[in-house]
């Protein structure tokens, strides 16, 4: 069972794609010059201080508003491991999936969470905080597939006999 | 067992007789949208996936309307980036300059009633006005369609909306959306189709539809799905087939939700800063100064939109100090709202009328504002830093109580 | 001594008799014209570097939104809303979303005899009406507003006589572009141009605005026309009544004269990236265009549309090409409308925008990007002016730039 552990950065409900990356970035070249600008309406700092490993926790609605996949590629670029959240918006969830970014729904870690703190990551099992266990579900076998295959790039690439 | 018009579209459209909420089915799509912001990340990831050509030109339409016009320097290179790509793949339906995706691909007959289309964009729900199961996903799923004209959708289970009775004159079915957004919830329609029925919906025309269809994702829905009827079949230009006829919810169908509404009820309302679902009566926030007012985008920027804001403004004044900016949601509708003379109301009103496009919506430019100012807008977002900065207030409205505000130069309920 | 007619506008705001060339003199200035491009550095200036600051006269102050409409990004935004309040706090007219500055004060307020600050460079428009107005940065236009008085250096005067009547499919943006080109970028160096001869008079008051606009890309001080029956009608027109009307003694000192014969100007395009990069039309023809831009306060007016949707009507746009078709003021925009003229664009392909500044400007609508190349009826063609420092601007007539849209590339609209 993959595990792992990481400082936490938290954030709020309805945490919507526009704050994740503002569309006045979108059409920079590449993600790593956008990722500056991660969470930059609600939080200008952050980006600069988040390092890799560490963890996002938030309420419900992760991700809500728009379609576009540089939020959860702007995520993933800062180093960020995975994002904990009451519940994600359908559209950015099947983003992150399709590029590898691990998101796992927990009704009850966010409001117990302190920002800074660490926790420890069971995947398709708990998230240890504080030595309290939070459990979380299974993701689907369809997603599975996806995530195993290395991401939907990787799955189409397979499909079309290349790498 | 009787079934809801999305699940009625999933099974024709996989050839099963019947599917149920949670199944994980492959749908072949019949039409894909892709827009101008998406395009280079589209390209790069069909590339990488190593893809050489596009299952059927004939279903992929590109637009161009985020960046029109250009108001950076490199936002023409996402233009040079599509172009490439329509000669690479030999892609025939390209709009450079005509308006906003989402007006386009129903205005322009793509979308066809009983279809399953999806876009680049989250607002790709708003196909569902003509009973089409439509919507936004990522640049990598949209690669992977280009290349197999497949993908897999989990089927949602449906919330129904009713509606009976008549609007009152001074509501929109904007009103209508932003109420129901606010007691669902930003989250509450969440992997869910919202499903509306009643006697208001079929007064509604199919503009006024497709307010409701485009803002069901700020309620989190996967798409919002509209009866075909007579109207739908005017407006698509076309006569329903069986199929398409049939695309109404069973008596027996399974709803894991019904709200009912009495459409006598409902009021002008606004979603307040910085959230979709702060939804007050508008009279509740009378008085209330602002610096702009922006009536457009792919939720309000249609001809009964700019109608409805000319016949506020006929003889009136924008207010002084502030900005009336009227984005046209496409190049026919800018034409028929010059032909009936609502443009010409609104220039003479004082309104600057932009060229059709996502304009101030999308936050590029377009009249983005500055700390500690306030904007009246028919879009579908409010978020924090949609249009400028995140001390700017977004109040979101219906195109009537906007031009109001603007000949007020504040909040106000007096249309 | 003779005067000529700028000598006498000078003579009359310092309160003198007579000036001559090379006096310096303290005049009151009538009106004065701030935009967007800088008028936030004003305010700076006006709350932080003065003592009990306040304006001679707020009736002498018009403040002008037009370089970035609809704002393109917060900075933009609050440098907008200083203006902004600004004029409201202190009364100071202001016109928002409504035109480029110089059309909107060709309008609404010059009047011949005036002289007029501009913090713009293109203020020497206003001598279409037999005015003086020129060009001020910001610091000249705060001194002018809080003392209601500036000084000027008189300007020695070069005088153009023009013969004859241009021919068909040929326009003033031609004869203009075809001085400059002669006489080059600094061709009339702090000097003023003054239009005159028959030729003058078969110009009409948009035909005059074209020429004294492009003065100070030969690095005129000013330009001026008599103001004639033709600009006492355009004044009548409006409800307005000249302050004077001057005309030069037939003894005034020039510095120069030359003479231009209308009838021998052809289409002429200025290459990239100076405007007096002048060359016959038909020596560009065939340059590959990725986008067209017809507007500006050089030529944005009706006329030009006109001249424009004559060639687009029944025509369509290059599939490549992005055609930028701006009203240089909203009663531009509204008699186009009028007129069917705006239809004609739209059914066309083309991109209508807003009255403003637009691409002439190089920010916020149409910005072309690397390597791209722009045919325009802009006031500049400077390198990067447009966009991208590697993107390439052609200035030409209206019927140039309308042509070279349904082409794709650049010729002329007998070409088609």
């Amino acid at each position: 069972m993959e595990q792992f552990t990481g400082r936490v950065w938290t954030l709020g409900d309805d945490i919507d794609t526009d704050i994740i990356i503002p569309t006045e970035y979108l059409a920079l070249k590449t993600i790593e010059e956008m990722k500056q600008y991660g969470f930059s309406p609600l939080r200008p700092e952050l980006a600069a201080q988040i390092r890799p490993g560490d963890i996002l926790v938030a309420g419900k609605n992760f991700g809500c508003g728009s379609s576009r996949e540089q939020a959860p590629e702007v995520i993933k670029a800062l180093g960020i491991r995975c994002v904990i959240a009451k519940s994600f918006a359908r559209i950015f969830f099947r983003n992150a999936i399709n590029n590898g970014l691990l998101l796992i729904e927990q009704p009850d870690l966010y409001d117990d969470m302190k920002e800074g703190d660490t926790i420890a990551v069971t995947v398709n099992q708990d998230v240890d905080y504080q030595g309290k266990r939070y459990p979380i579900a299974s993701l689907p076998e369809n997603l599975v597939e996806i995530i195993n295959a290395g991401g939907l790039v990787k799955a189409m690439r397979r499909r079309n006999g290349i790498g | 067992m009787g079934q809801t018009i999305i699940e009625k579209i999933i099974a024709h459209n996989s050839k099963a007789d019947s599917v149920k909420p949670g199944d994980i089915v492959t749908v072949n799509v019949d039409r894909v949208m892709l827009d101008d912001i998406m395009i280079p990340f589209i390209v790069d990831k069909f590339h990488e996936m190593g893809f050489t050509k596009v299952w059927d030109p004939d279903k992929v339409v590109l637009i161009y309307d985020h960046l029109v016009p250009a108001s950076q320097q490199d936002d023409t290179r996402h233009y040079r980036v599509g172009d490439a790509f329509v000669k690479e793949c030999a892609l025939t339906h390209v709009h450079r300059s005509d308006g906003i995706c989402h007006q386009l691909m129903t205005e322009a007959g793509y979308v066809k009633p009983g279809d399953v289309v999806f876009g680049t964009d989250s607002h790709t729900t708003t196909y569902g006005c003509v009973g089409a199961f439509s919507t936004g996903i990522g640049y990598t799923e949209m690669a992977a369609i280009l290349g197999t004209g497949n993908l897999w959708v989990k089927v949602p289970e449906t919330i129904r909306v009713e509606i009976e009775g008549t609007l009152p004159e001074s509501v929109m079915s904007k009103d209508v959306i932003l109420r129901l957004i606010g007691d669902l919830g930003a989250d509450g329609a969440t992997y869910r189709a919202l499903e509306f029925t009643g006697t208001a919906i079929d007064e509604m025309s199919v503009a006024s539809r497709m307010t409701i269809a485009n803002m069901a994702i700020e309620a989190g829905a996967k798409c919002a799905l509209f009866s075909p009827d007579e109207k739908t079949a005017k407006y698509c230009q076309t006569s329903l087939d069986g199929f398409q006829k049939s695309l109404r919810g069973d008596e027996d169908a399974h709803y894991l939700q019904v709200i009912t509404y009495q459409a006598e009820d409902f009021v002008p309302v606004m979603a307040c800063p910085s959230q979709v679902d702060k939804i007050r009566k508008v009279s509740e926030l009378e008085g209330t100064v602002i610096d702009q007012v922006f009536i457009g985008s792919c939720t309000n920027g249609r001809l009964e939109d700019l109608q409805a804001a000319a016949k506020v403004l006929e003889g009136k004044t924008v207010a002084p100090f502030v900005k009336l900016i009227v984005t046209p949601a496409s190049r026919k509708v800018y034409e028929e709202a010059l032909a009936c003379g609502a443009l010409q109301t609104l220039l003479k009103a004082g309104a600057i009328i932009t060229h059709p496009g996502c304009g101030l919506c999308c936050g590029r430019t377009g009249g983005i504002l500055c700390d500690g100012e306030r904007v009246v807008a028919t879009n579908n977002r409010n978020f924090l830093g949609r249009m400028g900065t995140s001390k700017v207030e977004i109040y979101l409205a219906s195109p009537a109580v906007a031009a109001a505000c603007a000949a007020a130069g504040k909040i106000t309920a007096r249309i | 001594m003779g005067m000529t007619i700028a000598e006498k506008i000078i003579a009359r705001a310092a309160g003198v008799d007579s000036v001559r060339a090379g006096d310096i003199h303290t005049v009151n200035l009538d009106r004065m014209m701030s935009n967007d491009g800088t008028t936030h550095l004003t305010v700076d200036m006006y709350y932080n570097k003065l003592k009990n600051p306040q304006i001679a006269d707020v009736k002498k102050m018009v403040f002008i939104v037009d370089h970035n409409v609809p704002s393109d990004s917060a900075k933009t935004a609050g440098s907008q809303k200083k203006m902004r309040d600004f004029a409201r706090e202190h009364g100071i007219d202001f016109w928002e979303g409504k035109g480029v500055c110089h059309q909107i004060m060709m309008e609404h307020y010059v009047c011949p005899g005036e002289l007029i600050f501009g913090a713009d460079s293109h203020t020497c428009t206003y001598g279409a009406l037999g005015a003086f107005g020129t060009g001020v940065g910001c610091t000249d236009l705060l001194y002018g507003m809080v003392t209601g008085t500036s000084w000027v250096l008189v300007p020695e005067t070069v005088r153009f006589h023009l013969a004859g009547r241009l021919p068909e499919g040929v326009y003033p943006r031609d004869l203009m572009l075809t001085i400059i080109g002669e006489i080059g970028a600094n061709g009339v160096n702090y000097q003023v141009m003054e239009f005159d001869g028959e030729g003058a008079k078969t110009l009409s008051v948009n035909d005059r605005m074209v020429l004294c606009n492009l003065a100070v890309e030969a690095g005129a001080k000013t330009a001026i026309f008599e103001a004639d029956e033709i600009a006492l009608e355009y004044l009548r027109a409006r409800g307005r009544k000249p302050k004077a009307v001057f005309h030069s003694d037939p003894d005034a000192i020039y510095a120069r004269e030359y003479t231009f014969d209308l009838s021998k100007i052809v289409p002429v395009a200025a290459k990239p990236d100076f405007v007096d990069a002048v060359v016959p039309a038909s020596e560009v023809c065939g340059v590959h265009i990725d986008e067209a831009f017809l507007g500006s306060c050089n030529n944005g007016r009706i006329d030009e549309l006109r001249v424009g949707a004559a060639i687009l009507k029944g025509r369509k746009v290059a599939e490549h090409v992005r055609f930028l078709v701006v009203p240089a003021s909203r009663e531009v925009y509204l008699q186009a409308m009028e007129e069917g003229l705006i239809q004609i664009f739209m059914e066309s392909g083309a991109i209508v925008m807003n009255p403003n500044c637009s691409v002439c400007w190089g920010s916020c609508q149409g910005v072309i990007g690397e390597n791209e190349v722009l045919i325009s009826t802009g006031t500049r063609n400077f390198k990067g002016r447009a966009g991208h420092p590697s993107s390439k601007v052609y200035l030409g007539s209206a019927a140039t730039v309308a042509a070279s849209a349904v082409k794709g590339e650049i010729c002329t609209a007998d070409m088609l």
